[in-house]
């Protein structure tokens, strides 16, 4: 079908593995998204952070030029569960308001258009959509919490040695187990809530609430009943005991597997929101 | 010719709602026409066929392939233009086709090159680049009709390609139809409740009521052994000059309240009508041969009961 000849031709080409059509999306959405000066600016900014880290894990090893100048960094930071800790608890909150600068758009955009009928017809599954549609925050989400963590972790190891390496790989496995906890969460919230509001703002909102309005409605029911379980209502917490538990702390009152249960049921509501969402045509019987 | 569309006892429910009724047929046209009224079941019979709604029972095959078993494979010969408006805001048309080719499978590059072609194929070369929010109706249906088109489907399901169109971009649509039936390269499926696009692109055609196929034939065929008929309007004794007529051996159908068709036996002539009418002094008014039109077609579809459909009448 050359644009001078004008007449239809069938493609006999090669195509791109079935596997691997999720993966379109993500690199359509990134086009738009890097144009955005603002968004890049606080894609850098994210990384400011972990740029600190790695300088501080720097000097601790490399402690003879401060010590030149009567510092003694050792003293002042040490390198452990708690350092990475405190590294991801910054990193999560960036995630979290990269994944609010993006998330309410991504559904939305193809439901507000009847766009959704066009990727379906074609070989493309609902579950590959969705797919595709959470790899766009999965990607970016990583690179700000996972990513840094193990790199910085790996530095540490480099200059500490393989004994260090072992004796603290449960902060390395709590790193990216607890990351990807947070980024299917965020992820999967911010997808729900961008296929069932199509207005972004109320969107952004909502993701914002359901964050932070849980810790409301933690108090509410923990007043009305008297009891510890409102803390499972609070995501940000359930995160956190979670996050407590793979590394060994101990954590508040609420048990670890039942904060592992109330992020499974949170999970499982925006996949049965998506679900009754991402479809070509909303049957109504 | 293999069947292009293979349907084994398809029947559709939504809730108590039966949208198609075990709908059994090979359908193997170069252009089929999709017919019926709205609510008729064209739209859902598309749909079904894409693997949007699940069979309530029944199997359909698209070149052999299963719908349900084997959807990718079978979606992956299609081109689908919807009928509302689809699209994706914010993208111009190179970037919205350019997608829709990568995720049917096109390499980036051969996407690329094949959504300049296929723009400019339907006409909109020119305006590629602007936002597809900001085309007019008919644009847009030409953007559809270039995202179905940009993989290079064997089979196109053009779902009411010409709504809302003003007559030239009407024309312009039809003309591109024709244009992508003739290369001989792809199979046309064309659902529209106007019978005027179907007479014109369509060489076969499936008629829908209630969710039921009523009607499928080859238009071509039917054409060519539709018997002439004669119609006749008349003035006076109306029944007694019909039984006349039936006396003479003719087959007599009532049209309406003057006019009455009339099927003349090889061994009848016309004169003998007119002498009929003098004896039995009635006026002919008038009198010419016709043929079914697509219309008549579709009338007395529409007069069929409604029973389980089997790809003809």
């Amino acid at each position: 079908m050359a644009v001078y000849e004008r007449s239809y031709k069938r493609y006999a080409g090669d195509l791109s593995p079935q596997w691997s059509r999720f993966s379109v999306l993500p690199r359509y959405v990134y086009q738009d998204i890097f144009r955005s000066k603002f968004f890049l600016a606080f894609l850098i900014l994210s990384l400011i952070y972990p740029l600190v880290c790695g300088a501080v894990i720097y000097l601790r090893h490399n402690a003879e030029v401060l010590e030149a100048i009567d510092v003694r960094i050792a003293e002042i930071f040490a390198i452990d569960a708690s350092f990475f800790s405190q590294l991801m608890f910054v990193q999560i909150w960036f995630a979290f308001f990269v994944a609010l600068f993006i998330g309410p758009g991504l559904v939305s955009k193809d439901l507000a258009n009847n766009g959704l009928p066009l990727y379906l017809s074609r070989p493309f599954s609902r579950a590959e959509y969705v797919m595709g549609k959470f790899s766009v925050l999965a990607i970016l989400l990583s690179l700000i919490t996972w990513v840094p963590g193990l790199v910085l972790y790996a530095l540490q190891s480099g200059y500490a040695g393989l004994s260090w390496a072992t004796s603290n790989a449960r902060i390395a496995l709590t790193i990216f187990l607890g990351s990807w906890v947070w980024i299917t969460v965020v992820s999967l919230m911010a997808l729900a809530l961008s296929a069932w509001v199509k207005w972004r703002p109320v969107a952004g909102f909502l993701m914002f609430m359901i964050l932070l309005g849980g810790g409301f409605f933690q108090v509410i029911v923990n007043g009305l009943f008297r009891t510890e379980w409102g803390d499972l209502a609070n995501l940000m917490r359930d995160v956190w005991i979670i996050w407590l538990g793979l590394i060994g702390e101990p954590g508040p009152g609420t048990p670890v597997w039942a904060a592992w249960l109330a992020v499974l049921a949170f999970v499982c509501l925006c996949i049965y929101m998506l679900n009754r969402k991402i479809r070509a045509y909303e049957v109504v019987s | 010719m293999d069947p292009v569309i293979e349907l084994e006892d398809l029947s559709v429910r939504f809730g108590r709602l039966e949208a198609l009724k075990s709908i059994s047929g090979a359908f193997s046209g170069r252009a089929i026409g999709l017919l019926g009224p709205n609510g008729a079941g064209k739209t859902t019979l598309i749909h079904t066929l894409l693997g949007f709604y699940k069979p309530a029972t029944g199997k359909g095959r698209i070149f052999g392939k299963d719908i349900r078993e084997q959807d990718k494979a079978a979606r992956s010969l299609i081109g689908y233009m919807p009928e509302r408006d689809s699209f994706v805001a914010g993208m111009t048309a190179v970037k919205f086709i350019r997608l829709m080719a990568e995720l049917s499978g096109l390499p980036p590059s051969e996407a690329l090159e094949r959504t300049h072609e296929a723009l400019y194929y339907v006409g909109l070369g020119e305006a590629r680049y602007r936002k597809l929010e900001t085309y007019s109706l008919g644009m847009k249906q030409l953007a559809k009709l270039a995202q179905a088109l940009v993989h290079g489907p064997k089979l196109l399901f053009l779902d009411e390609p010409t709504n809302g169109l003003d007559p030239p971009a009407r024309e312009r649509m039809i003309h591109l139809i024709k244009d992508i039936r003739d290369t001989g390269e792809v199979h046309v499926v064309l659902s529209s409740h106007l019978l005027r696009d179907v007479e014109e692109c369509c060489e076969e055609v499936m008629i829908l009521k209630e969710g039921a196929l009523v009607y499928y034939k080859n238009l071509e065929e039917e054409r060519r052994t539709n018997r002439k008929f004669l119609e006749l309007e008349i003035r006076g004794d109306r029944e007694r000059y019909v039984e006349g007529v039936r006396g003479l051996g003719c087959e007599c159908a009532l049209h309406d309240k003057r006019a009455i068709k009339v099927v003349l036996p090889p061994e009848r002539t016309i004169r003998e009508l007119y002498r009929l009418a003098s004896e039995q002094q009635v006026q002919i008014r008038h009198l010419d041969y016709k043929k079914d039109s697509l219309q008549d077609i579709f009338l007395k579809a529409m007069e069929q009961p409604v029973g389980g459909g089997n790809g003809s009448l």
